[in-house]
């Protein structure tokens, strides 16, 4: 029996700058986790990261990654992908310092 | 300081150009990130967790005040005002835009460096012990033979697409301080029974998923053969060494799967093939090259101002104690510049700091700076006079920390903060380790220790051969560590024992701290180090300090 599929966002690295985005349900890159389209089918899933890599003059290494509805929109599932919507610990850089994110 | 010739300079502008047009195929949608992903690589530029990321080369760790402001301005310009020196003589500027690349790498270009294989399954950046030229115990400058092996595998036709990347490292001393049993070739020069220049050859070391010491391939190789020797080495890799699985593709597996034996049987027949064709060309190169690593016009003057100072400041006399070692020449002395004040992220300078450094080393170093593996800078020449002046003004800058070799002189990956490829984080491990450590002011009264620390199994950050080693994994999910000691990167290179099952994020500091009581309760005296005690011990005390709990410790 297959694993059962568990919800993800489509995620990548913007080309020019590298910063991590999201594919939002409405086909926009957004830098944050919460307004991305959280995918509950499989096939979608597929479909919705063949669209990303599509746009390979946008965006580089787009991903699956796993995610759960969080009361303002999707939240990341593993601490890699909650590093990935923050930045790094030892300095105020990247997302945290630059959208003001908590 | 060896110069770039007009040869070096058109080769490195060309690159520049050539990498230039390749960026802007890339932004206009000529190239994929298929296409352009190796030519990136080949160019040092990395994706990373949140930004691309450039590595440069900082060849056998030696720079000059002119390079290092510019890297200072590059952080400036065209990053977050930082770098990090990496475990490999190398700068990782972590913020760069791909559009600004090429300003970066002309800027690089500028004052004679690039990025070129710093990445890729090439000969990557050759590495040198950080106090060459300069210290007591070593026969001969190896950076000159380092300098030759730069320039021969520079674009080297045959092997720009080796199975793997390949590392290689020299040293002149029998201390070895550039950890050449863990490289693919480590180079040691030595003298024979005739007083001619050679060296010890050792293959097969290295770190990551199976982490072996080198073994000695040849006691001793005449100077002349050397470019020929590694070359045959290097193609009897290129042959056998396994691209169908990259976890079994670096020269270690080759040599272990091959035997011994049968692989030096090979590159010596190989090398009796290649040896005539070097008719000599490259030894007058040498001769060339060895002339621009001429020792600075020493000195001579009196030290006792130095000598009182010492009497009188406690803490110039603690940072005397723990930052320098003996130069060749007594009247001077070799300067380590800790880059971990605790608390702070090891092997990051700010752009002020690369400035006070290279003023320095300008004023009173003879111009000249190091980066060593362990994530330091290094003045190798300073006249003790001028000391308690260099002190000075390191310590306004936040360079004055008196911790080399001690407990806060941590060498860590970048792990999960940056890279793609960690498991784990380890910058704040490290940060979080010194920081206990001067809250409890042991560290001085624990000696010389080395704690190394790596986000993931390729080791960037030497764990296996850490007195301590420290490596972050994900097991399902959480971030947990496993602790390894008595590795050692010296002449007696050991690779750790496992103590037990690992730790989760928030015990790694609580566990090292027990290994550390533990070791202070059982060492012989102050003269034993840690991992002398470890040695005597075995794992047992450790293990037990680890994983018993007080109840089990009151029944036995």
């Amino acid at each position: 029996m297959s694993r059962r599929f568990t919800p993800k966002v489509v995620t990548a690295n913007r080309l020019r700058e590298g910063d991590v985005v999201y594919l939002t349900a409405d086909d926009r890159w957004t830098p944050w986790h919460h307004e991305a389209e959280l995918i509950e089918d499989e096939a979608h899933a597929q479909l919705r990261l063949i669209h990303a890599n599509a746009r390979g003059h946008e965006i580089v290494g787009a991903y699956l990654a796993d995610a759960k509805s969080g009361p303002k929109g999707p939240e990341p599932t593993h601490f890699r992908e909650e590093f990935r919507t923050r930045g790094p610990s030892n300095y105020a850089h990247g997302k945290q310092a630059d959208l003001g994110h908590v | 300081m060896y110069d770039y010739t007009d040869f070096d300079e058109r080769f490195v502008r060309e690159r520049v150009a050539q990498f230039t047009h390749q960026v802007e195929r890339r932004l206009d949608g000529s190239l994929t990130e298929e296409e352009f992903r190796p030519l990136r690589l080949m160019n040092g530029l990395y994706l990373q967790l949140h930004a691309y990321m450039l590595r440069v080369a900082i060849p056998y760790g030696t720079l000059s005040p002119a390079k290092m402001r510019q890297l200072a301005y590059i952080a400036e310009t065209w990053d977050k005002g930082y770098g990090h020196f990496t475990t490999r003589q190398n700068i990782q500027f972590n913020w760069p835009k791909l559009p600004d690349i090429p300003a970066v790498l002309n800027a690089l270009a500028d004052v004679g460096m690039h990025a070129i294989q710093t990445s890729g399954n090439c000969v990557r950046n050759v590495t040198a012990d950080h106090f060459a030229g300069a210290a007591a115990d070593e026969i001969a400058d190896p950076r000159p033979y380092a300098e030759l092996l730069r320039q021969w595998s520079t674009d080297h036709p045959e092997f720009q697409f080796l199975p793997r990347k390949f590392k290689i490292a020299i040293t002149a001393a029998e201390s070895d301080r550039a950890v050449i049993r863990a490289h693919d070739i480590g180079l040691q020069v030595v003298k024979n029974a005739a007083g001619e220049t050679g060296f010890r050859v050792l293959v097969g070391g290295g770190l990551g998923r199976t982490p072996l010491i080198g073994m000695v391939v040849r006691d001793f190789l005449p100077e002349p053969d050397l470019l020929p020797y590694v070359e045959a080495v290097l193609s009897v890799y290129n042959t056998l060494g396994r691209r169908d699985n990259k976890y079994k593709a670096r020269i270690k597996i080759t040599l272990h799967e091959t035997g011994r034996e049968e692989i030096t049987r090979l590159v010596e027949e190989r090398f009796q093939e290649l040896r005539p064709l070097f008719g000599g060309a490259d030894q007058e190169l040498l001769d060339e090259i060895r002339a621009a690593f001429a020792p600075p016009a020493f000195r001579n003057a009196p030290v006792t101002a130095y000598e009182d100072f010492y009497r009188a400041d406690p803490a110039f006399r603690s940072w005397v104690d723990t930052n320098l070692a003996p130069h060749r020449n007594d009247q001077y002395a070799i300067v380590t510049i800790s880059t971990k004040a605790h608390g702070q992220t090891p092997g990051d300078a700010t752009a002020d700091q690369m400035r006070v450094i290279a003023d320095l080393a300008e004023k009173y170093g003879h111009g000249d700076i190091r980066i060593s593996h362990e994530q330091n800078a290094i003045l190798p020449h300073v006249h003790k006079g001028d000391l308690p002046a260099v002190h000075a003004a390191l310590v306004q800058a936040g360079l004055g920390t008196a911790n080399v070799g001690l407990v806060s002189d941590i060498i860590a990956c970048p792990g999960m903060d940056y890279c793609s490829l960690a498991t784990a984080r380890s910058i704040p491990v490290a940060q979080e380790i010194a920081t206990r450590f001067k809250e409890l002011d042991l560290e001085h009264e624990i000696g010389p220790l080395k704690i190394k620390i790596s986000g993931c199994i390729n080791a960037c950050g030497h764990h296996h051969v850490g007195h301590i080693g420290i490596l972050g994994l994900d097991r399902a999910g959480v971030e947990n560590y496993q602790i390894t000691l008595g590795g050692s990167g010296a002449e007696d290179a050991a690779i750790g024992d496992k103590t037990g099952p690992g730790f989760a994020y928030d015990q790694v500091v609580p566990a090292v701290e027990r290994i550390l009581r533990a070791y202070l309760a059982e060492r012989e005296g102050p003269q034993e180090s840690f991992l002398d005690a470890f040695r005597r011990l075995g794992m047992e005390p450790f293990k037990a300090a680890l994983y018993e709990t007080e109840g089990a410790k009151d029944a036995a």
